[in-house]
This record gives C-alpha cells, sequence and structure tokens, in this order.
C-alpha cells in the first residue's frame, strides 16, 4: 500500500475516530484515502490553529491523544502555536504534516519549512519520515509517545515522495525507543519519607497541579487528601481535579487565587506538591515563596523536580499509583503519630470566612461580568465543559465556576494563548458529544479564531460561545490601570457598549449560521443562557456586553512575594508578620 | 562556575545533534567543548560535551538532556576516573634558524611533527588540557600561525563499559 494509505491505517490500527486538518499540496495524497476511511472523522477546520486547538481540547476533554493534520510550510507553521501550548500545558497531541519531495528538501522549495527544526524546542519528540517504510512504526510511536510518560506534542513529518511510495504494511510495527523509560513506580523509601513528614506535619498542604488531571489521578487524590485531611489548592491547570464543593478545597492559588490558597501554601510547613511545577504564577516571587516549608514533590517528570524549588523528597512516578503507595504508607505512618492540623485549619477557616471569593458591582452601572460567569456555571452544572481564552475572563472563569471533575476545566494556562477557546471548546464536543460544552470567551481572543464558528455549523458540532465582551485586552488594560498610570495604550477593541461595535458579534453569530444573542441587562442574563442551553441544532453565541472596568481579584502583583496578596484593590489582608 | 565533563550515548538519528546543542542553548548554557563519535554499537554514537556550569544547573541540564528520546544514557566523567584527551594541530613558524629549536619542544612533550615547509611545521599533539596548554606555551615564542583543535575525548577508567551496562539492562 502506499505511504498516505499507511498513515490512514495506522490511525485506524490506533483505535482514533476523529482528526481535525487542512490540506495542502504536501500533505494531498494523505486526503485522499482518508476520504473513504470509515472509522476516521476529518473536521476540515478553517485555519490549522484551529486544527491545533482542536486536537488539544478534545486530548484534554477526554483524555484521548488529539490529532492535528497540516500541509508542509504554511500548513505546518500555523500548527506551531497549538504545538507549544500542547507543550507548556502537557497536552497529548500528534500533529502530522506533509513535507516537500525529500529532493527538493533544503532547496527553498514552493511551501519548504523546515517544522522539526522549527518545533524542536516545543515538541516531546518529532519524526522526519523520508520513506514510505517507516511510516507506521513513526505513527505508532508519535501516539505512544504522546499520550505516556509527562504527556506532550508529537510532530510527525511525512515527505511527499514517502506518501506516494509504496511499502507492505506492516502491524504492529517494531517500535525501538531505548531513550525512553518514563518512570511510574516510586521508590519505596522515598514514600515513606514523605509519608512521615505529612504525618508530622502541623501546616501541611496538598499542592495539585494539572498533573493529577493527566494523569486520571483524581479518585487516588481524593481518597488521599481524605485520609490526611490537609487543605488543598488547585492550580489552574487543576481546577475540578477536587471538587470544589469539598470543604477541604481552599481553591485556586497564585496571582488571581483566593487568600486562603495563596496564604495556605505561603504560611505552610510542608508542601506536597502533586504534579505541579511550582510556576511563577503561583509562586510569585520564587526566593520568598513559602520560606518555611519542606517540600515533597511528586512528578512523572523528573525535570520538575527541584528546577524551581528544591525538594526535600523527591518522588518521581504516575500520580495514579503513587497516590496509592502514599495513601498506604501514610495510613501506617500515622498509627505511630497523630497527626494534628487543627489549629491549621481554624487559622485557614478563619481566612475562608473573612476573604471569600467576590466582586464589587460596576460603578458604571454595566454588567459585572463575573456574574454572568457564575451564571452559566450554575445554570449548566458541573457536568459541562468549560473552555476559556486567555485573560480576564479566563481568571473569573476558573473563579466563579465550581468543578467538580476532572476534564471539566479546559484552558492555555503554561502559554497563555489568545484565541484557544472556540477551537478548544469545538475539539471537546467532538470529543464529548453528549456534554454540553462552553467556549467562555473575551472579545479579544474571539476575534483570533471564531473562523471555526464555520466548521462547528457544517459539521454540527453545536457549541456555546458566551463573549464576555469588555470591548477591550481587559487583562492588559487591568495592568495599565494598575501599572502604568491608568494609561490605556493600545487596549481598546471598540466592540462593547458605547462603541462602533466592530465587529458586531450578534451580526457575524448570523453570517455564520449561529444563534445569535445580545445581553446588556442583568435581567437579561439567564434567559439568554437558557435559551442557549436549550439550543442544539446550531453553536450559540452570546455577546454579553460587560464592563470594561472590571478586574481580577485578588491579586499578587508580579515580582513579589504571596504575602503581598490583595483582596482587592488597596486591600491586603492582615495576618501574623512572621516573615 | 565549575568544569563538568558529559558523556552521552545516543541514537545516532538526524537532528541528534541540534536538538542536544539546541538545549543547551535554550537552557542558557554554554558548551566549551563538543566531540561526536561512532561507538562500539552500530547505531549509537557518542557525544563528550565540556560545560561550565554550577552543579544545581548541571542536574537540570542533565534532567532535561535524558528526556531527549534519542538520548540513552547520560554520564558524569569524573577527571580523576576517567581518561580525558584533546588533540590539537598547530602550524608553527619554523625556519632554519629555529627549526631545531621546535623540533625540541615537540620531543619533549612527546608531539609529532607532520607536515614540513621552509617557513613553518605543522605539529600534531595529544594530551589532557594541561599538557595541551604547556605546549602551546612553549611553541608561542616560535610564532603560531594557525591551530586546529578537537573536543574532549573522555572515557572511563577500569573495566565497565556504559553501553555494555546500558545494552544489558
Amino acid at each position: 500500500m502506499t505511504g498516505a494509505q499507511a498513515v490512514v491505517r495506522s490511525l485506524d490500527m490506533l483505535g482514533v475516530t476523529d482528526v481535525f486538518g487542512l490540506p495542502g499540496g504536501a500533505i494531498m495524497p494523505v486526503y485522499d484515502p482518508l476520504m473513504d476511511d470509515e472509522a476516521v472523522r476529518h473536521i476540515l477546520v478553517r485555519h490549522e490553529q484551529g486544527a491545533g486547538h482542536a486536537a488539544e481540547g478534545y486530548a484534554a476533554a477526554s483524555g484521548r491523544t488529539g490529532v492535528a493534520i497540516a500541509t508542509s510550510g504554511p500548513g505546518a507553521t500555523n500548527l506551531v502555536t497549538a504545538i507549544a501550548d500542547a507543550y507548556m500545558d502537557s497536552v497529548p497531541l500528534v500533529c502530522i504534516t506533509g513535507q516537500v519531495f525529500s529532493h527538493l528538501m533544503g532547496t527553498d522549495a514552493f511551501q519548504e519549512a523546515d517544522i522539526v527544526g522549527i518545533t524542536m524546542p516545543i515538541t516531546k519528540h518529532s519524526f522526519l519520515v523520508k520513506s514510505a517504510e517507516e511510516i507506521p512504526g513513526a505513527i505508532a510511536a508519535a501516539f505512544e509517545i504522546a499520550s505516556t510518560g509527562r504527556p506532550g506534542p508529537v510532530l510527525v513529518d511525512i515527505t511527499k515522495d514517502a506518501q506516494q511510495a509504496s511499502a507492505p504494511f506492516v502491524w504492529p510495527p517494531k517500535i525501538e525507543l531505548p531513550g525512553y523509560r518514563p518512570v511510574t513506580k516510586a521508590h519505596g523509601k522515598q514514600i515513606q519519607a514523605a509519608a512521615q513528614l505529612i504525618a508530622h506535619a502541623k501546616k501541611p498542604v496538598l499542592y495539585v497541579g494539572g498533573g493529577v488531571i493527566r494523569a486520571g489521578a483524581a479518585a487516588e487524590l481524593r481518597v488521599f487528601a481524605e485520609a490526611t485531611g490537609a487543605p488543598v489548592v488547585t492550580t489552574l491547570m487543576a481546577r475540578g481535579a477536587f471538587p470544589d464543593s469539598h470543604p477541604q478545597n481552599l481553591g485556586m492559588p497564585g496571582m488571581h487565587g483566593t487568600v486562603p490558597a495563596v496564604l495556605a501554601l505561603q504560611e505552610s510547613d510542608l508542601i506536597v506538591a502533586l504534579g505541579a511545577r511550582f510556576d511563577d504564577r503561583v509562586t510569585g516571587k520564587a526566593d520568598e515563596f513559602a520560606p518555611n516549608a519542606q517540600v515533597v514533590h511528586v512528578d512523572i517528570d523528573p525535570a520538575e523536580i527541584s528546577k524551581i524549588r528544591t525538594a526535600d523528597v523527591p518522588i518521581v512516578g504516575d500520580l495514579k499509583e503513587v497516590l496509592v503507595d502514599l495513601d498506604a504508607a501514610f495510613q501506617s505512618a500515622r498509627v505511630d503519630h497523630t497527626p494534628d492540623i487543627a489549629e491549621w485549619w481554624a487559622y485557614l477557616d478563619g481566612l475562608v470566612t473573612e476573604f471569600p471569593l467576590g466582586y464589587a458591582e460596576p460603578e458604571d452601572g454595566l454588567l459585572a461580568p463575573q456574574y454572568v460567569i457564575k451564571r452559566i456555571g450554575e445554570l449548566t452544572g458541573p457536568e459541562a465543559v468549560y473552555a476559556a481564552g486567555v485573560g480576564q475572563h479566563q481568571m473569573w472563569a476558573a473563579q466563579f465556576i465550581s468543578y467538580e471533575r476532572p476534564n471539566a476545566w479546559l484552558n492555555s494556562g503554561g502559554a497563555g494563548t489568545m484565541g484557544y477557546s472556540v477551537p478548544a471548546a469545538m475539539g471537546a464536543k467532538v470529543a464529548e458529544p453528549d456534554r454540553v460544552v462552553w467556549a467562555i470567551d473575551g472579545d479579544g481572543c474571539f476575534q483570533m479564531t471564531n473562523q471555526e464558528l464555520a466548521t462547528c455549523v457544517l459539521n454540527d458540532i453545536p457549541i456555546k460561545v458566551a463573549i464576555i465582551n469588555n470591548s477591550s485586552l481587559g487583562m492588559v488594560r487591568q495592568w495599565q490601570t494598575l501599572f502604568f498610570a491608568g494609561r490605556h495604550s493600545n487596549t481598546d477593541l471598540n466592540t462593547g457598549h458605547g462603541t462602533v461595535r466592530v465587529p458586531d458579534f450578534v451580526k457575524l453569530a448570523d453570517a455564520y449560521g449561529c444563534l445569535g444573542i445580545r445581553v446588556e441587562k442583568i435581567e437579561e442574563v439567564d434567559a439568554a443562557i437558557t435559551l442557549a442551553l436549550e439550543t442544539n441544532d446550531r453553536p450559540v453565541v452570546i455577546d454579553f456586553v460587560v464592563s470594561a472596568d472590571a478586574m481580577v481579584w485578588p491579586m499578587v502583583p508580579q515580582g513579589v512575594s504571596n504575602s503581598f496578596v490583595q483582596y482587592a484593590r488597596d486591600h491586603a489582608p492582615s495576618f501574623d508578620g512572621e516573615d | 562556575m565549575s568544569r563538568h565533563v558529559l558523556s552521552l550515548l545516543v541514537e545516532n538519528k538526524p537532528g541528534l545533534l541540534t536538538r542536544v546543542a539546541g538545549l543547551f542553548a535554550r537552557r542558557g548554557f554554554n558548551i566549551e567543548s563538543l566531540a561526536v563519535g561512532v561507538t562500539e554499537v552500530p547505531g549509537l554514537s557518542r557525544i563528550t560535551v565540556v560545560v561550565d556550569v554550577e552543579e544545581l544547573p548541571l542536574e537540570q541540564v542533565t534532567k532535561q538532556l535524558n528526556k531527549l528520546i534519542n538520548v540513552i544514557k547520560i554520564v558524569e566523567l569524573e577527571p580523576a576516573a576517567s581518561v580525558q584527551r584533546e588533540h590539537m594541530l598547530i602550524k608553527v613558524r619554523a625556519d632554519n634558524q629555529t627549526r631545531s629549536n621546535v623540533i625540541e619542544v615537540v620531543n619533549l612533550f612527546r608531539a609529532s611533527v607532520v607536515d614540513y615547509a621552509t617557513d613553518a611545521l605543522v605539529v600534531e599533539v595529544t594530551g589532557d588540557r594541561g599538557k595541551i596548554e604547556a605546549i602551546l606555551r612553549a611553541l608561542e615564542p616560535f610564532g603560531i600561525k594557525e591551530l586546529a583543535q578537537s573536543g574532549l575525548l573522555a572515557i572511563g577508567r577500569g573495566g565497565k563499559s556504559i553501553t555494555e551496562r546500558v545494552l544489558r539492562g
């Protein structure tokens, strides 16, 4: 069979059911057999970046590896942002790109780009395939690498002559990866040491990161967390890894985290980091982060351990196994020493009461964006999937929607990719067609990738888009208000209240064949959300026209210690001034 | 800063050197010397890298290198527990007046003359860093016209082999 047929056949054999892509010269041979394949549904996007994020959303919502296909040159480079995004957020993603004929490589041929070279720093691995024989092996290895260990993006770049040549199809192919052996079972001694620390800690905190979700270890986490009784904080990437309704959950830590979550980390004497990587948005100034804490750090990627903060007990392993082992070890450790964290909880409970998440009504009388997002969550419920863009609306969506299950919250956490939301929601809806899928987007983000609404309409992918329209690049505007003397340089987008409204999002929705709704008053909010939830024959776009002055609080300003968390503007909580 | 010699056992795949070099550059480490060549096992190459870096960042770069799929094994070779050699070709000015003095230096260092011209000699020398530096100092007064130096090569002392251990495990 031809190399092109081998590509499609390999996807079949790997159980792939959905791929996102857009054809072009160098990948055309693959698209021919793809047309007849019954097992693989190809969804034709309008821009390759959309294919990349859709594949990411597909993976993040379902745990299955996402697949994006593009042609050489610009087709491939349009995938770069999504690949970088998947790399930062450890998303299992396989990108298949066409490459020019191998004899033309290196000659600056039409639509030639060294995509393997370009993506080298942002892929877990990549393959350049120049012969048909190598195709099944490369694709199978790509899936193996993308989905195991710490997941990540893998690129398979296939020359056009390799697609056209014939070779016998051998399955399963022999995959040899002598340099790739992810450690899944942790060292017993380290587990014991960690259990001892947890049993003796007076101020422990479980610092839960996105690794728990990628590992599918939410159930194991719950058992372990309840055994320890320790407070839990869930990072931006880990929202839903532990139920928000659980009394031990203090919410999200970090720059826009809850006061109790930020201070629980900052003042703890033991941080148990579970699939988290001490990102600067969580630690604030790293040198001053949690000065009195010892650290147990569990991660499947050894390079994360002691990268930012030295771990006292490093544990390399798969959280799904490690949490079970840790639980068992803790159960026996506490026989000898009953942990006493009552005083710690009394302090944290005080913070929870004193500093609940909240917001002030905007002074301009326009809608509060936080209210809109809160109602979306309340009316839709925890079984839905929520995919956010990047910026203020992302933070509010992380704060004001209650997440009760893993894979319900999708966002671009590490890379901060504006434009992630609509295509990611599309991918999530393809992966989980029975779930309601919301794209919670900003007016800036929405304008970067809304072309995929066409894809959604034509392929019957009825997502719901809530544009939190503050007529500006809101997060940048907030920083300008706070740190640049209120000089709003180049952040007005003119899409909202009292502007020319270019574009008019309702008309735009209409043009794409979506149901478009505009909401400007508080009393219209519930009705619009309800109508959106009842409309499943096409995508829905709601233009929520909100105040541009609303800000994300609490906030730890950049580059300072987490001790300086501000509950609201000019309002810092007072606590024992030990540090 | 301190100098470390890393020996990487790698799969001989296209682009491998770019991956390794790119990783050093990306994480902000300077490569002082680099040598790449075959090993006794077909398909496997060895990269010997010398980096000037503190202990903690070295640990991080080693871990990052280990994440490269085609990197099979990394060991740090301590000077005392390994043989470390550099190879240098030196074109030194030498005429009828000075030639015998140059040759005396060459003999003293057990180096050899590998090319002759009326106004210059090419000297080949192999040794550890100290020896290379010493012969350079000795030849400098005659006038060094050109020199070419290999990256450092290193291998652990004793009977054990890294490749053997990896392939058995």
